[in-house]
């Protein structure tokens, strides 16, 4: 199997009280069959063997779905490749001899836990801000009772499909969530269920952003870039129109 | 230990509602004077932890991850049954009843899986309200997808990620009630023991993961939605931080052990790739509807799929079952996987992987028709090996996937110690001995909306629950087992590494407690899963230190575990003899080589009670009576 030689700088820092910096590792044995979860895992055998401290970074399903894996490879959030997360990216997409800088997802509201891994407990903060339907178990009508056109639905889903992973602030210069937040905003304003909480959900979430240190969208886009569900940004546009529609209408 | 299943009486389809007017109630008011801990906060944890809340119990959430949301249920592809009959095509209660108790191959109680399916139809109703975005058909009505096991139509989907949407459904109840000030989350702790006074389960021991604080939580009732245990392989299709650790050491505790031996093996995964391999993923079983799955005749055949000529491939499920051909059900696909590989006529690096091939219906349906059914999914196949499908058959490999086996509960999903209630993978209660494709989220579900805030409400008005606090002995003695246990740990200093043990340890459970599994084999591996575990306690390193985030810390707890776990599951396989599901015994097959079910020495939940370190585990039986379904030979030929 042919095997590659990397030039890794990565971010390494106690905790959230101690400075960090990037340090730098050589790894001869990956292979481009690998994804780069595996080429980290193997980079942490190797410094284990050697009694030094693994670098630490989270990461769970390892399908692109649960959103807990991050990492700013070479400057982009889940690195290069299109709409993927970087539990997806493979090795293939590197050349031997490259040099790759991996940092963690960096903005004032996401503090760094340990080496690459942050705190994104903000997010909670703001969906629970509003970000949901009240409705208890047990009082909901039968399924069929509103019909929902199917673009709706759909266009509803693209907004779910959100996996709430961070990418969009770290890849924004304002560190601004709005991508996020205006993902489920826009959700629940296109069901004909969210509209009862509608105005108030609006103002409420993103009040809980601004609260949270989260900075403002000035349309650069570079959220939709790398986000690895390919959430758009007319999301955001929609936002704004809940938002003005509930301070004034 | 006494199984008591508290099955209620009467007829079939009034056992739930007949036992619901039994079940003793708890007042408003008095409901905000009792906290409830739940742990997991999955489809099942995060449905209880919402609804106990709306209730007006204080609930106290706790997860392993950095949110709630990131439980594994978010993984879940396919869709969640539920018996609506929206297509009019003769669905009902009593169909997706026996079907599932079909699918289980007649290993899981009538009553439990009678309530699952009359439940189902309420979820449907609940998640639509929640907003979850389900498929919808242009009258802007419910859509539903068949899937395996059924002849129905009834599978509600949102795209392939019904489980993200059902659980950020779930989640978002959840947070609401974070909002409202009933829950308060816990995220980034394990639950490392279950604190039991007189008798009764009243609170846990978690590791706060971030600073390593050990902190003790009191409540009136404990309720494990832990999951399932398929990272006991290592390889599997679950998420990285799935355990069996809580439900453990709950079983540690006194809380019996279900059929530890009842795993599911997906037919359809991406194979292994080298020996780093961190994780397994799955591929849709839909892929088997249009693709033909051979393998080379001849030994060692390292030709390019492409260049070897029909004559030469050999399309064993179409030889082996002509009536079902590559739509045979999961275990039966899977074994044959293995049958052929293990007869050196595997391809890939290793030989071990089958082709999936969509040549022919390229050619029959045009490449466009291909592309629009499967395309998302041919897309990851290539993200994933760099390979294109559309040019080069596919490689598929089973893989463990889910584990029908778990803690014992009964009719209230409450384990065999008092006030402890398990839900959703994480107990036994449903599938018997083999999961059908949808039926996962649909139970998860059921167990936290439906059952359990009724049956909590029973256990609380109806036992006495002394004052205790976290100064009690009880917790004194749990925190200091805990820190025991990780000062232990860390203190071996050996020379191989958590990962690498957790790999071998993989390794003996697929090799002999895996897809197809014999006496000789299951001794061998109780075996060798002993001297493991006696060298893991003596040669563990674990970097670092107890005061920081230290994932290699966690998972030496969780691998600790694994190695108790896994000789339990051999111990179990070993004693059921007889081949049902997921569960094939050699020893036990037709002449033809199908399972051969043993209904009249083992139709019964085999349930384990820990007796101490190094004593066998004692097995006690709880019956399973048919009195509505007559359990029958499955056959696919």
């Amino acid at each position: 199997m042919k095997k590659m030689t990397l030039h890794l700088r990565i971010w390494r820092q106690k905790d959230a009280n101690s400075p960090g910096k990037l340090v730098s590792y050589t790894l001869n044995d990956v292979t481009p069959e690998m994804s780069f979860l595996e080429m980290l895992d193997v980079l942490n055998e190797h410094l284990i063997a050697k009694g030094e401290e693994p670098v630490e970074f989270d990461n769970d399903c390892r399908e692109g779905i649960c959103g807990m894996c991050s990492l700013v490879i070479n400057g982009i959030p889940h690195g290069p490749e299109h709409a993927t997360a970087t539990c997806q990216l493979h090795m293939r997409h590197f050349k031997d001899g490259d040099t790759i800088t991996i940092e963690p997802f960096r903005a004032k509201p996401f503090p760094v836990v340990k080496d690459l891994v942050v705190d994104r407990s903000a997010f909670d903060r703001i969906l629970a801000a509003g970000g949901y339907i009240s409705v208890n178990a047990g009082s909901a009508p039968d399924a069929n009772t509103i019909p929902i056109p199917k673009e709706i639905a759909d266009e509803a889903m693209d907004a779910a499909a959100c996996i709430g992973c961070g990418a969009c602030v770290a890849a924004c210069p304002n560190a601004s969530a709005s991508l996020f937040v205006s993902a489920k905003i826009s959700q629940l304003a296109l069901l004909p269920q969210g509209q009862p909480e509608r105005k108030r959900r609006a103002l409420r979430m993103i009040e809980q952003m601004d609260k949270e240190g989260f900075g403002d969208c000035s349309n650069h886009a570079e959220c939709e870039a790398v986000c690895p569900k390919e959430i758009s940004i007319v999301h955001i546009a929609r936002m704004r129109r809940e938002y003005m529609r509930a301070m004034f209408c | 230990m006494k199984l008591d299943s508290k099955l209620p009486s009467g007829p079939l389809h009034e056992k739930w509602d007949r036992h619901k007017a039994d079940l003793k109630l708890v007042n408003p008011a008095n409901k905000r004077k009792h906290t409830i801990i739940v742990v997991g906060t999955g489809l099942a944890g995060a449905s209880a932890g919402a609804t106990l809340a709306e209730l007006g119990y204080n609930v106290k959430s706790f997860c392993i991850q950095d949110s709630p949301r990131r439980a594994h249920s978010i993984a879940a592809q396919g869709g969640i049954n539920a018996a609506k009959n929206y297509q009019n095509d003769g669905d009902s209660v009593w169909r997706l009843f026996y079907d599932t108790i079909k699918g289980g191959d007649y290993r899981s109680r009538e009553a439990n899986v009678y309530r699952l399916a009359q439940l189902s139809v309420n979820i449907i109703d609940q998640a639509v309200a929640q907003g979850v975005p389900f498929a919808r058909e242009y009258g802007g009505l419910l859509a539903n997808r068949s899937f395996g096991g059924a002849q129905v139509s009834r599978t509600f989907y949102a795209r392939g990620q019904t489980g993200q949407q059902l659980l950020l459904g779930a989640y978002s109840s959840l947070l609401r009630q974070v909002d409202l000030g009933r829950v308060t989350l816990f995220p980034r702790r394990e639950m490392l023991d279950l604190v039991v006074i007189n008798g009764k389960a009243r609170g846990i021991i978690v590791r706060n993961l971030v600073t390593g604080e050990i902190e003790r939580h009191v409540a009136d009732a404990v309720v494990l939605a832990t999951g399932g245990y398929g990272n006991v392989y290592f390889l599997s299709t679950n998420a990285k931080n799935s355990n069996a650790t809580a439900a453990w050491r709950c079983y540690k505790r006194g809380a019996a052990f279900a059929n530890p031996c009842f795993t599911q093996i997906h037919p359809t995964c991406i194979p292994r790739a080298g020996h780093y391999q961190s994780k397994l993923t799955l591929m849709s079983e839909s892929l088997r509807n249009d693709g033909r799955v051979w393998v080379p005749k001849k030994k060692g055949d390292k030709r390019h799929p492409n260049e070897i000529p029909e004559e030469e491939r050999d399309y064993y499920l179409e030889r082996r079952y002509p009536a079902f051909g590559n739509l045979v059900p999961r275990d039966v696909a899977s074994r044959a996987a293995k049958a052929v590989c293990d007869e050196g006529r595997g391809v890939g690096e290793f030989g071990q992987a089958v082709y999936l091939d969509f040549a022919d219906a390229i050619k029959r349906l045009g490449v466009d028709v291909i592309r629009d059914r499967y395309g998302n999914l041919f897309d990851m196949y290539e993200r994933i090996t760099g390979e294109n499908p559309y040019e080069v058959p596919m490689r598929i490999y089973p893989a463990v996937h889910y584990t029908m086996g778990g803690l014992w509960v009964d009719y209230n999903l409450m384990s065999t110690i008092p006030g402890l209630f398990v839900l959703g993978e994480a107990n036994f209660s449903d599938h018997g001995a083999n999961r059908l494709g949808a039926s996962a989220l649909m139970q998860g579900l059921a167990d936290g909306y439906f059952i359990i805030p009724y049956t909590i409400g029973d256990y609380i008005a109806g036992t006495e629950l002394e004052a205790v606090s976290t100064d009690a002995d009880a917790f004194k003695e749990a925190e200091d087992n805990v820190r025991k246990h990780i000062d232990k740990l860390l203190s071996i200093k050996g020379k191989k590494s958590v990962l690498e043990f957790h790999r071998q340890l993989g390794e003996i459970m697929w090799d002999y407690v895996g897809m197809s599994r014999n006496a000789e084999g299951l001794k061998h591996a109780i075996e060798e899963i002993r001297k493991l575990r006696e060298e893991f306690w003596q040669n563990v390193y674990i970097p670092g230190d107890s005061r920081h985030l230290n994932k290699d810390l966690e998972f030496a707890g969780r691998v600790a575990d694994f190695l108790e776990l896994g000789e339990l599951m051999a111990i179990d396989a070993l004693h059921r003899n007889e081949s049902c599901g997921g569960h094939f015994r050699e020893e036990f097959q037709t002449p033809d080589g199908e399972a051969l079910r043993d209904d009249k020495n083992f139709a019964y939940v085999a349930a384990w009670e820990y007796k101490g370190d190094g004593k066998e585990p004692e097995l006690h039986k709880e019956p399973l009576e048919f009195e509505y379904v007559k359990p029958t030979t499955r056959s696919y030929k």
